[in-house]
């Protein structure tokens, strides 16, 4: 008999699934507070994942009906599964909070409660793009994560979105593509799509030394496809306008959670498909480092380029991307480990920008280019002060998030005598843009403002809000002083999925 | 200031200065709700106008490179992909063989013990609603995912509708005597065959998934000769709601009670029934209806939502 809590992963996908068809009949009030029902629940079914796992200190299968795994269904739940459900759980939850006040404006009121069962399709795929133990259903997943992202993204109905809707579709549908022809080609060299056994097979193949070809085509499709969807640099074009324009909640979900998912299920893929030996042995990790790298200096002087808050932010995604891609490109457990500890960082850094950002633009008028930002860090302190803390933590300054990040980079790149040189030297400039930009940012929103600025009469609930903020800029600086544990509990995660 | 090459850095050192050309190109100036925008053609003029014909000319020159540019890097990566993909394929296990990776036992097993143990004489209905009913519920939420999505994008506010839904067909075929006649004679006939393959999913060819398509091309049909306010009678937005969400909610919650009770070992009161019969096959059947019922909606809906933006 296995104890109850192995259950919760199942209930947590299932019930945002569930939820999301019951609230496209609710009214639009109900619709809201089942979604924050949802994620808080889903909160504290992750943790209690994370914790089992670590005091049982094995992970777990979950057979989906009656039939056991390679016939059936199956998700799993470890130490990372666990980690990952929570933060994005957390940082979706926070997310969704904080861009509240913006919603009521930007989403016409008959297609409010729409919005609301997008957001529990997406919880319910970035749930299952984590616990899943099988591609098909990744595959599935990453579909609904996909069309959902859409309708986030265009419900905001200005033609701006729609056009940024249209090239998000693109590249994203490209990327899936390129996903689905690899699953399928593995299908047809290893025979299976549950995750363990397509492992056994393809370590026979490699040690038999037929089909090595498709294997390594596979490879490299299933990777490049969601290096695609998670935007490495040159498939980075749809960020601007897509965060840029996107109402405040579906730009930071979109930025912080859903590229994120997709990269995370290429790590499940690099460990528990392919092997992470056998991916280390092909140029496919060479090749993301050096687009990984290439990455984090373009998306820097792009959003030096910037005049636009928002878009200056979502061209600094496109370098943060880039420096997962770097951690996952330098093929040591080390950079892998660094690359998970980004994703988290990203993850729980850029929704509070964005959030702390549409704040303020709001302050000034409604304007977003900088000469009108200034001094508006005065007009809403708090959003002054989250801005601050987030701008802190790209650039990497110490007690931050982002230095932590950048600390494991370094570190995890010194054993390594080719990539050591070009990672330490990328990093070193990218602080220094990221210096430029964001610093200037933020002396610019300190600054007095000449003429004093027309804040826009708020009404409704603060609470959100600074809720949101503070939880965010909390975790932020926990991450960034005492980044041990998080840090030992992915080294755990990631021993697990060997 | 002094025209240099740092003159753009000095303007961005003095922070926020704007390009000069910068507010007349940038046709993405945020339309706020309820602003009228200018048409996009009267500010295509507007630009035309207001740049010199010169700089006019090494755009269009500018374009064209980049045109011819663009299509020659299409092609070759086109191509290249192309071959990489033959290539890989010819490496590829020949199709059927015997010793083919896929000849394992996950197929042996579907094949020699899927009548006994889904009760479904059709063994990828088993497959696709018993072994990996998981991977179906969520390829259902992805039609009823596009279908919201679909609504967020064409359904029109009550502001909006202001052209009148009679203008927008050529040729109005409801009046046409033949059509009529066809149309009365053939929908009985398709919505029952519809049903047929439907309910037929678990013992021959067909499915939830194939029988709703025919019966929401049977909707297609009736609307399309009959005008959408005969139709209406039949099927509005609430059927439509009340239909996809409880089909939807029965497959969600009919499915977790059957993961739940095999994931934890216990006993299935569904009966498996004896296979080949009508009332066979455990869940197999009343699935297929609710998937059959989704499908159905969500053809129907794509057309008349981007018909008419609304159901």
């Amino acid at each position: 008999m296995m104890d109850f809590i192995q259950n919760f992963p199942f209930f947590s996908i299932v019930m945002s699934l569930f939820f999301a068809v019951l609230s496209s009949v609710l009214k639009p009030k109900f619709g809201e507070w089942l979604a924050v029902f949802s994620i808080a629940l889903s909160t504290f079914f992750s943790l209690s994942v994370l914790f089992y796992t670590l005091t049982t200190g094995e992970s777990f299968t979950y057979m989906m009906g009656h039939f056991p795994a390679p016939w059936g269904n199956e998700i799993r739940g470890g130490v990372l599964e666990g980690l990952a459900a929570t933060v994005f759980d957390f940082v979706l939850l926070f997310s969704f909070l904080g861009g509240r006040s913006r919603r009521k404006e930007d989403i016409p009121e008959e297609k409010t409660k729409y919005y609301f069962v997008m957001i529990n399709l997406i919880q319910a795929a970035l749930l299952a793009l984590v616990y899943t133990n099988d591609l098909f259903t990744g595959y599935v997943f990453i579909e609904i994560c996909t069309l959902a992202s859409c309708g986030l993204l265009m419900i905001r109905n200005v033609g701006r979105t729609t056009l940024a809707t249209i090239r998000y579709l693109i590249f994203n549908l490209l990327g899936s593509g390129l996903f689905l022809i690899g699953i399928s080609l593995l299908y047809d060299i290893t025979g299976h799509l549950l995750m363990e056994n397509i492992k056994t097979e393809v370590a026979s193949i490699v040690s038999g030394g037929q089909y090595l070809q498709p294997l390594l085509v596979t490879v490299s499709l299933i990777l490049i496809g969601l290096a695609i969807k998670s935007g490495l640099f040159p498939f980075h074009f749809w960020m601007p306008d897509t965060y840029g324009y996107a109402t405040t909640s579906s730009a930071a979900i979109l930025s912080g959670l859903v590229s994120k998912a997709y990269i995370f299920l290429g790590i499940k893929v690099i460990f528990r498909v392919i092997g992470f030996d056998v991916v280390a042995s092909t140029h496919i990790l060479n090749v993301l480092f050096i687009f990984g790298l290439a990455g984090i200096i373009v998306g820097s002087l792009s959003a030096i380029r910037e005049n636009n808050i928002n878009r200056m932010i979502a061209f600094s995604s496109a370098a943060q991307i880039g420096y997962i891609f770097v951690g996952i490109g330098t093929g040591t457990m080390a950079g892998m480990v660094a690359a998970i500890f980004q994703i988290f960082v990203h993850a729980v850094t850029k929704p509070m920008l964005f959030i702390s950002a549409s704040r303020l633009v709001d302050v000034s008028g409604g304007k977003k280019q900088f000469s009108y930002l200034q001094g508006s860090a005065h007009r809403n302190r708090l959003a002054g002060f989250a801005f601050t803390v987030g701008a802190m933590s790209m650039v990497g300054i110490p007690l931050f998030g982002g230095f932590a990040a950048k600390v494991a980079f370094a570190t995890a790149a010194v054993g390594d005598s080719k990539r050591m040189i070009p990672t330490i030297l990328v990093l070193a400039i990218s602080t220094v843009l990221n210096t430029i930009y964001f610093l200037r940012t933020v002396m610019r929103i300190y600054m007095p403002a000449e003429t004093a600025g027309n804040p826009v009469a708020r009404s409704g609930n603060r609470w959100p809000f600074i809720f949101a903020v503070t939880g965010f800029a909390a975790v932020n600086i926990l991450l960034g002083v005492c980044p041990g544990p998080v840090l030992d509990l992915i080294e755990k995660g990631l021993s697990m999925f060997g | 200031m002094k025209k240099n090459k740092f003159s753009r850095f000095f303007r961005w050192i003095e922070g926020g200065q704007k390009d000069s050309l910068e507010q007349k190109i940038d046709t993405g100036a945020e339309i706020r709700d309820g602003a009228v925008p200018p048409s996009s053609r009267e500010k295509l003029y507007a630009l035309l106008e207001a740049v010199p014909e010169n700089r006019k000319k090494m755009e269009n020159m500018e374009i064209r490179s980049f045109n011819r540019l663009y299509q020659v890097l299409c092609v070759l990566v086109c191509v290249i992909f192309i071959s990489v993909l033959l290539l890989t394929v010819s490496y590829l296990p020949r199709f059927g063989g015997d010793h083919n990776p896929d000849n394992n036992e996950v197929a042996q097993r579907y094949i020699e013990n899927g009548v006994a143990e889904t009760g479904a004489v059709n063994l990828v209905a088993g497959m696709i609603l018993d072994y990996r009913a998981f991977d179906t519920l969520g390829e259902s939420c992805v039609l009823f995912t596009a279908v919201t999505c679909v609504f967020v994008l064409m359904k029109s506010l009550s502001s909006e509708r202001t052209i009148p839904l009679t203008k927008d067909i050529m040729y109005d075929m409801s009046n046409d005597v033949i059509l009529h006649q066809v149309v009365t004679f053939l929908f009985p006939v398709i919505m029952l065959f519809g049903v047929y393959i439907l309910l037929n999913g678990h013992l021959g060819p067909g499915g939830g998934f194939a029988g709703g398509a025919v019966m929401g091309a049977g909707l297609m049909l009736y609307s399309l000769a009959f005008g959408e306010e005969k139709t209406e009678r039949l099927f509005n937005e609430r059927t439509f709601q009340v239909v996809s969400t409880c089909a939807l909610s029965f497959y969600c919650l009919s499915k977790s009670y059957s993961f739940f009770t095999g994931a934890n070992h216990l006993e299935n009161i569904i009966p498996k029934g004896i296979a080949g019969n009508i009332l066979s096959g455990g869940l197999i059947l009343p699935l297929n209806i609710c998937v059959g019922l989704v499908v159905a909606c969500t053809m129907y809906g794509f057309y008349t939502l981007f018909r008419k933006g609304g159901i």
